[in-house]
């Protein structure tokens, strides 16, 4: 983390002790705003105004609830599942496309305009038109998913095949290589970082059009979860579900970086 | 006849950003005959890598042609090998498969990539380094990687593009001698490859040469054809005979007097 | 240039004649009416809803509301973000927050929103508010941090103090990076204003599609998913505009 040094408060104090001292202050600090909010929740707030903001134990409390009765394994199980289906799905036919438009350019402009146009078009925009079209359940909802991961991940790739370093291309024409040679031995491979790059925003984009659709158009599901409780008016249900749907959403995102870094290891030299 | 034959040749970029014509390359005529080696001096933005680059069939130009063993050039080979001063090495391929690239194009079978693997590891001094990646490597070790890959092919021709011009001043003193060992300096010309060398450095391009072609200002067209009085082999102490001193403060004065028109052209740019 | 337009409304031109065929004078006509009427039926939909008026009070409404967020958010995010890039104590206090309510994307607050502001403006632009504030405050920040050290050092050299170079120095140096910031939260408010309105509005473009799906009626769904991605597209290209025009220096811009 570069630090611009000189504008820390105490700029005196040695290295060690200043790490030590931030790492404390750092815990106590979020220690702290978790204490006020208890507070706040259990003993400050009128009885219906708890509904408005529930004291972090009674969330702590519902989890426990809803994980014996096996209904929050139920719901992630549902939302995952869609996601990997949806998501593989998008990321076949949005690298394809992608490689096909940008390695044979005529093809690319001509089906450019379609993207350019259909891309503003926000995932979840399409929940009306999808519900008509599919009713609500699980065709509907990795539909949105899919809608949601295939244009960063077609972009991307385009991106990644225009974006090969040009003098390494030359230098394989200097060597004697064929188009199709150099397709393979230099542009696949050299796309590959923006490519996973690209698939990992796509599932991040493809997971956030999933919790819209399973707000509107799902009967299991974190997204259906938090809408539930809400009618329900059972509000911590409805913050534990979004800790878990953030949680959730940080994993695959860290699982994919990680997955970035093992099939990528020259990716170093790039930056992000 | 000679071997490499650039006729008339003229090169014009457009800009993108306002569609103005720069004229790179007024027109060029020179010979090259096989074994020599000749290096392209001038001020930065005389054309001279467009110049390498058309040679090898990477760009084409505005006008006039280029003939080696008596055929145009339109296309890019392997018997025009080309070296880079970013090095144009796929970072995802080890120090073995980027030499083994060009065999590889070649459809050569894998016993035969391996041995050239190991015959231009050597010949360049990287025994040992087979298996590490390009960004494991220091800036020399990476263009004696571009080199032997080159070599690996076989060429008959050696393009040379600033090679040393991204690697620090000592490692690039070690390379210019290790460049005229590999290159055979020691064999008749018959049986040595030619070489084009362009380089902003007057050291450089009297140290290595057989003859410096100094290129003028934009539009590059050719100012002097100069043969180097220095007898082979080179040698360190060279670089302070008189004959030596007396080539580069000749060559100075000429590339001086071009850089100073190309800052001035720049700056009405 | 001619040809540089004819070859981009090819494809889209030849989608939309078989679109129109298809759907509008084909046996399976009938059929498809609900699903996918013609483009005619869509224009001719989004005529009507211009001509009542309705169309532009849809516009405005969602148009204001994007206004007030973001403005909000670039509010917030710019200076949360430069107090957290330029106080460690800030930084301490405030970023593990905004690090654990980053993940939880903007749908997922619309239940919380809706049992906090009900139906209406405020939960909309609520919900548009954290959509188009993570960003921004993600955005300054890194422009804080990627200050090149070396200007900082120079400008020290020149006997320059704390705040001078803080805002001759940093704030100049982080600015692009803050307009990008500012162009993906406009995009991702966008995004989040759509959804909100889908579900808690009573006016505005995610509520007319949403009300043409409760009446059957495809081609008002079809107006309002188009006029949400023009003027997606538009608002987009209006940031881009600026950043062209505000950094004249900066060539290379994301």
């Amino acid at each position: 983390m570069k630090r611009v040094v000189l504008l820390s408060k105490h700029p005196v104090i040695r290295w060690v002790g200043r790490v030590a001292r931030r790492r404390v202050r750092r815990v106590a600090l979020i220690t702290g705003l978790f204490l006020a909010w208890q507070g706040t929740s259990s003993y400050l707030l009128a009885p219906h105004a708890v509904t408005l903001l529930p004291a972090p134990t009674s969330i702590v409390v519902a989890f426990i609830d809803l994980l014996r009765s096996g209904e929050i394994v139920f719901h992630v199980v549902e939302s995952l599942k869609r996601v990997l289906v949806a998501f593989t799905l998008a990321a076949v036919v949005g690298v394809s496309l992608g490689l096909v438009m940008g390695w044979w350019r005529v093809l690319g402009h001509l089906v450019d305009p379609v993207v350019e146009f259909l891309r503003p078009i926000p995932p979840m925009a399409w929940i009306p038109l999808s519900i008509l079209w599919f009713g609500i359940g699980d065709t509907q909802n990795m539909f949105i998913i899919f809608l949601g991961a295939l244009f960063p991940i077609v972009l991307s790739t385009i991106a990644a095949v225009h974006g090969v370093d040009r003098t390494i291309v030359w230098g394989a024409l200097t060597l004697g290589g064929t188009r199709r040679q150099i397709l393979w031995e230099i542009v696949l491979p050299g796309a590959l970082p923006l490519v996973v790059t690209g698939l990992r925003i796509g599932l991040g984009a493809g997971w956030m059009a999933l919790v819209a659709a399973e707000l509107v158009a799902a009967n299991s599901g974190l997204g259906f979860l938090i809408e539930d409780s809400r009618n329900l008016l059972y509000t911590e249900r409805v913050l534990l579900g979004m800790v878990l749907i953030g949680f959730l959403g940080l994993a695959m995102d860290q699982l994919m970086r990680g997955m970035q870094r093992i099939l990528v290891p020259w990716g170093v030299e790039f930056k992000r | 006849m000679a071997q490499l034959d650039i006729v008339d040749v003229r090169k014009v970029y457009t800009l993108p950003r306002d569609g103005q014509r720069v004229e790179a390359l007024g027109r060029i005529r020179l010979s090259v005959d096989q074994g020599e080696f000749v290096s392209l001096i001038g001020p930065s933005g005389c054309g001279k890598s467009s110049l390498l680059r058309i040679i090898a069939g990477l760009e084409s130009p505005e006008e006039g042609q280029v003939f080696f063993d008596g055929a145009r050039v339109t296309d890019p080979s392997p018997r025009r090998g080309m070296v880079f001063q970013e090095y144009a090495l796929p970072p995802w391929k080890t120090v073995a498969a980027n030499i083994a690239l060009g065999p590889k194009f070649r459809g050569l079978p894998t016993a035969e990539r391996d041995r050239l693997v190991k015959k231009y590891v050597d010949l360049v001094g990287l025994r040992g380094f087979e298996s590490r990646y390009p960004h494991e490597l220091s800036g020399g070790m990476r263009q004696r990687c571009a080199l032997a890959r080159t070599l690996a092919n076989d060429p008959d021709l050696l393009l040379m593009d600033e090679p040393f011009a991204a690697v620090d001043a000592q490692t690039r003193e070690i390379l210019q001698e290790e460049l005229l060992r590999i290159w055979g300096e020691h064999l008749p010309p018959r049986e040595r490859k030619t070489v084009l060398f362009v380089t902003h450095s007057i050291d450089e391009a009297v140290l290595l040469s057989d003859r410096i072609v100094v290129i003028s200002a934009r539009p590059g067209i050719i100012r002097e054809c100069f043969v180097s009085p220095l007898s082979r082999p080179r040698s360190e102490a060279l670089r302070s005979s008189p004959e030596y001193l007396r080539a580069r403060d000749h060559l100075w004065s000429l590339v001086k007097q071009e850089a100073l028109k190309a800052m001035q052209q720049r700056a009405a740019d | 240039m001619l040809t540089r337009i004819a070859r981009f409304i090819a494809l889209p031109l030849l989608l939309l004649v078989i679109w129109e065929l298809i759907s509008g004078w084909s046996p399976l006509s009938h059929a498809l009416r609900q699903v996918l009427p013609p483009p005619s039926v869509v224009v001719v939909d989004a005529w009507q809803l211009l001509m009542t008026g309705e169309l532009l009070n849809h516009i405005s409404r969602s148009v204001l509301r994007i206004l007030a967020g973001l403005t909000a958010a670039a509010v917030f995010g710019i200076s949360i973000g430069l107090c957290i890039g330029l106080w460690a104590l800030f930084e301490d206090a405030v970023d593990p927050v905004i690090e654990f309510l980053r993940p939880i994307p903007p749908p997922a607050w619309i239940p919380l929103g809706i049992l906090w502001f009900g139906i209406g403006d405020a939960q909309n632009i609520f919900i548009l508010f954290l959509g188009a504030f993570f960003p921004i405050v993600l955005n300054t920040i890194a422009g804080v941090r990627n200050v090149d050290r070396t200007l900082i050092w120079a400008a020290l050299t020149l006997g320059g103090a704390h705040r001078q170079i803080v805002r001759e120095i940093v704030i100049p140096s982080a600015f692009p990076l803050i307009l990008t910031g500012l162009r993906i939260g406009l995009g991702i408010g966008w995004m989040a204003l759509v959804a909100a309105e889908l579900m808690a509005a009573r006016a505005g473009l995610g509520f007319l599609i949403q009300s043409g799906r409760y009446a059957f009626l495809t081609e008002r769904v079809l107006v309002g998913m188009i006029v949400i991605g023009l003027l997606g597209l538009a608002m987009d290209g209006g940031m881009r505009f600026l950043q062209r025009r505000l950094l004249p220096w900066n060539v290379n811009l994301q």
